[in-house]
Formats: C-alpha cells, structure tokens, sequence
C-alpha cells in the first residue's frame, strides 16, 4: 500500500551569507488517508518550518513531499493551512475572507448559488454562520480561528495544515475549539497534520503524535500511536489509563531525553 | 441562540406595544444626537471664529496708517466686494469670478494629480514588490523627487509648446513622488501571512494585486495620495503665475502687475480654503476606503 503523504528524506537548511544552518535533517514520515497526525517538539526545532515546506510555502533543500505519489514543491488549496494568528484580510467580512477561496478555488466548478451554500455550509460546520457580515476586527480570537479553519476546509483540501492553532487563545476557548476540530475531523474524515507545543492537546486530537528531536538539524525523534476510540471526550479521558500512559510518553521525550536547552546563538 | 427566543417570546406576550416603545426611543435619541452635534460644532467652530476676528482686527489696527504699504481688511473688503460676493460672475473672457478661475485651476490638478495617482500606484507597487526594480528605481526617484515643480516648467514648455499641458506635467511631475514612496512602503510592509494565504489560493498576479496589494497598502496610499494633492495644489499656483491662461494663479500675478493688492489678498483666501477643501476630501475618501483595513 502505497502512503496518502510521504515526507521522503527531507533535509531543510537555510543559507544566510556564506553561513548555513540545518533545521531539519531526514526526515522519514508517512501519512494515510483520514489520519490525525500531531507535531511536537520544543519551539525553535523547526516544525513550522516542516509545515511550510509540506504546504509549498518554503521548499526543500534534498528529498521531497509527494502526496498521492506525486511531488508537491509549491502552495497550493489542496494542502489548506490554518495559520497560528488567523491571517484573515482584515478589509473582508467572514463571508468575503471565505468566499475569496471559494470563487478562486471553485469559481468554475459551481454556480454561484452553489458556491454561496458551500461557504455558509463552512461557516455552519465552525458555528461562525451568524457572524458571516462581520469584519475580522469585530470577532474574538477563538472566532476568528473557526473562519480561519471555514476558510481552510472551504477549499476542500486533501490535507489540513493546522499551525498552532489554537497557540495565542485562552484555555477554555481552546478546547472549545479542539471539540471543533475533533468534531470536523469525525464528520468529514479530512487527513490532517498539526503543530502544536501542548501536550494534551495532541494526545487529545491525535492518531500519532510526531515528536521532534531539539535543532539545530532537528529529526523525529519517535512515533507515537494514540490507540483511544473516537469519540474522544475530554472530561472521561483525563483518567483515562491509555490516555495517561499516552500523555507520559511524549512528556518522557520532551523533558527527559530531549530536554530543550537555551541556544547560544 | 438564546437572544433569538427571547425576542421571540416578548413578541409572542406583548403583540402591539414594543413598536411604539421603540419609535419612541429612537426619536428620543435623534433628538438628543441633534443637540450634541450642535454642541461639536460649537465648540469646533467658535475658538476659531476668535481667532480670524483677532487676526482681522490686529491687521486692521497694523495696516491703518496711510504709509502702511498693505491694504488693511476694510479696504480689502470695500476695494474687492465685486470679487467676494459674486464669485461666479463671467464679463468675457479674462473678467470671470474667482470661483471660475479656481474651477479651472482644479481641472488641471484634477488630470495631473490623477495620473500621478494612477502612474504613482503602480510604480509604487513594481517597486514595493521587486527588490530589483527597488535598487534600480529607488536611487532615481530619491535624487528626482527633490526637484522644485518649478524647475521643471521650461523643459515641459519646451517639450509641449503649449502651456495648459505643461501645467498638468508640472502637477504630475511634482505629486507623483509621494505617492510612489509611500505606496512602495504599503507594499513592503504587507504581512507574510498575506502573501501566504494568495500563494496558497495560487492568486495570479493581477488578482493580488487587486484582492490583496492595494487593499492592504491602501492607508500608505492614501498617506501619499493625501501629501500628493497638497503639493499639486502648491505647484499650480506657481505653474499658472508663469503660463498665464485663466487660473487662479495667473490672475494674482497680474493683479500685481495691475497693483490689484486687495485682489491678491481675496485670491489667497480662496487658494487656502481650496487647499484645505482639496487635503480633506482626499483624506476623507481614504478613511472610507480603509475602513477596516488597519484593524487587527
């Protein structure tokens, strides 16, 4: 059987002057079809940088991302990323953030009627529908990152690149927003990838959770499968014996063999 | 979803009544918001009427000598009543009201300034977006922009022959840089994160430029756009003063020529309030246009 999303010995380096320096060193991952996968690792170890490269923005220095066998090395919709600060165009209301992917990503595909019931079916999925008129700046955080989210799924993407999502909201609003993602995730069956530094949260939300080796020339260090049933429940899990014993591991990677230490740079 | 039941639930009990309620109310407030406006204006409009009628009298009293080489406000008012109170008059072709001139004066600023506008943009942008065109264009445009507009006039003479459209270059020429620099720095300083989203929607040029550039840099612009038009308004005058015709800045000069002071001192005043008029237009269609945009 052949992977949904290989990541094939990717090296990333970036050269500054005549100096370079590795981020990310091989890198050997492969992802099926409907997968949750999470990556966690201590903040400068290069994870964003190894979303961006598996959606387009940045490209590899050696090996290659291939999804469905075939070689991506520019952005695209089909690989939709949710950005850790929302990235919403502040001069657009929900609906027209939205829309502006749909027209460009369907603006042959569907009618017009059709491509107005898909945003608002979006917008439903996040519970944002009622706010479609508002401009970013008039919505909380936690509101904003659901269109972010309607704006990533709108584009029907194969996979869903999540960065740090849920990073700059409170605690309450951020699992109020896991429930989402779970929730979608379950309905829509959508393969997806997401950087995250909590622990929880990728227990939570995961099918396996990728941990990152500190940089520079970071690897993954382990994989670890999340054998819960879904639906997951937060409140039943905390006592859940897989669920800790999950939990203990990746904190045992972060802060036992691979204890972040400051960089001298 | 709970606010929506309980609308609906006072609507079911009081079928009739909340209508009027509610009329009432928004009377009420318009009433109350008539009075606080009137109160705004007041308090914008008197500290200056003080100052204008301070200024007049201390003119009055500096100017009344019968050496004194100005003309002091009564004799101003006395001397170019024709002028004040009737600006729209037109005796012919070179006796025409003030108002006229000030038309005419707009028309050659409104094509200048609009092609600047137009041309600035997208310079603006090419040199905003490429780091190229940046080092190639930006040392020309630095050693360019500092030009007096008036330097500028005896090579448009002789370039046009004509001095209507040398007039329009000079306008051109001189709001041009403004409007250029500051729509470079919007471009510069449009968040990755924007650019990110149109890589990932695979936007085509010309879609980010519409969808995404000029909506983003559009304060920038509209900075420049704003310092643009001051200066055009500046360079007319002085354009006009030296190609004749019609405008507003053809007319003080021969009303020197003539010894017309107290035509001068009308002229300015017009000038001023057009600048001003002109300064707060632009600004106003920017704070429209930008609603919105600089929020984060």
């Amino acid at each position: 059987m052949t992977a949904y999303l290989k990541l094939d010995h990717i090296d990333k380096s970036f050269a500054r002057g005549n100096q370079v320096s590795e981020v990310l060193k091989d890198i050997r991952l492969t992802i099926d079809k409907g997968e949750f996968v999470s990556i966690i690792g201590h903040s400068g170890c290069g994870k964003s940088t190894l979303l961006n490269l598996i959606a387009g923005l940045t490209k590899v220095s050696a090996g290659a991302v291939l999804l469905e066998d075939k070689e991506v090395d520019s952005p695209g919709p089909e690989r939709a990323v949710v950005f850790q600060n929302h990235s919403l165009l502040p001069w657009l209301t929900v609906y027209e953030n939205i829309n502006l992917a749909v027209s460009k990503v369907f603006g042959r595909s569907k009618s017009k009627a059709e491509r107005h019931d898909w945003i608002m079916r979006n917008l439903d999925l996040v519970q944002m529908a009622h706010a479609k008129d508002k401009r970013p700046a008039e919505i909380s955080g936690g509101m904003k990152q659901r269109v972010g989210i309607a704006r990533a799924l709108a584009m029907e993407p194969k996979i869903l690149l999540l960065d740090e999502p849920f990073g700059a909201l409170d605690a309450l609003t951020r699992a109020h927003l896991q429930d989402a993602v779970m929730d979608i995730h379950s309905r829509l069956g959508s393969t997806t990838i997401m950087i995250t530094h909590d622990v929880d949260e990728a227990v939570l939300l995961s099918d396996r959770i990728v941990m990152m080796t500190n940089g520079p020339a970071a690897t993954i260090g382990e994989v670890l499968a999340v054998p819960l049933a879904r639906p997951r429940r937060r409140v039943e899990l905390s006592s859940d014996r897989t669920f800790l014993r999950c939990r203990e591991a990746v904190l045992k990677f972060l802060y036992e063999r691979h204890r972040f230490v400051e960089a001298a740079e | 979803m709970s606010i929506q039941t309980i609308e609906d639930t006072v609507v079911k009990a009081f079928p009739a009544k909340p209508a009027e309620v509610v009329a009432f109310t928004a009377r009420a407030r318009r009433r109350f918001d008539a009075l606080a406006i009137a109160g705004k204006l007041a308090s914008a409009l008197v500290p200056p009427v003080i100052v204008i009628a301070l200024m007049l009298v201390v003119w009055q009293i500096a100017c009344s000598s019968p050496t004194s080489s100005l003309p002091p406000p009564t004799q101003v008012w006395n001397e170019a009543y024709d002028l004040i109170a009737h600006p729209f008059f037109d005796n012919g072709p070179q006796d025409i009201g003030l108002a006229w001139r000030v038309l005419i004066s707009l028309q050659r600023v409104a094509i200048g300034f609009g092609l600047a506008a137009i041309v600035g943009v997208a310079l603006g942008a090419l040199v905003g977006q490429s780091i190229w065109a940046m080092r190639g264009l930006d040392p020309v445009f630095q050693i360019l922009r500092t030009v007096p507009p008036l330097a500028w006039l005896p090579l448009s003479l002789a370039a046009f022959r004509d001095s209507s459209p040398s007039a329009i270059f000079v306008i051109f020429i001189t709001s041009i840089w403004p409007v250029i620099i500051n729509t470079a720095v919007g471009v510069r300083n449009i968040p990755e994160d924007y650019r990110n989203v149109s890589r990932i929607l695979r936007l085509n040029q010309f879609e980010f430029f519409v969808k995404i550039m000029v909506p983003a840099a559009a304060p920038y612009i509209f900075t420049g756009l704003r310092i643009g038009i001051g200066l055009s308004w500046l360079a007319i005058v002085a354009a006009e003063m030296l190609t004749g015709g019609v405008g507003i800045g053809f007319f003080i000069w021969d009303a020197w020529n003539s010894s017309r002071l107290p035509d001068i001192i009308v002229a300015l005043a017009y000038i001023g309030v057009t600048g001003f008029c002109l300064d707060r237009l632009v600004a106003a269609v920017g704070a429209f246009v930008t609603r919105g945009t600089t929020a984060k």
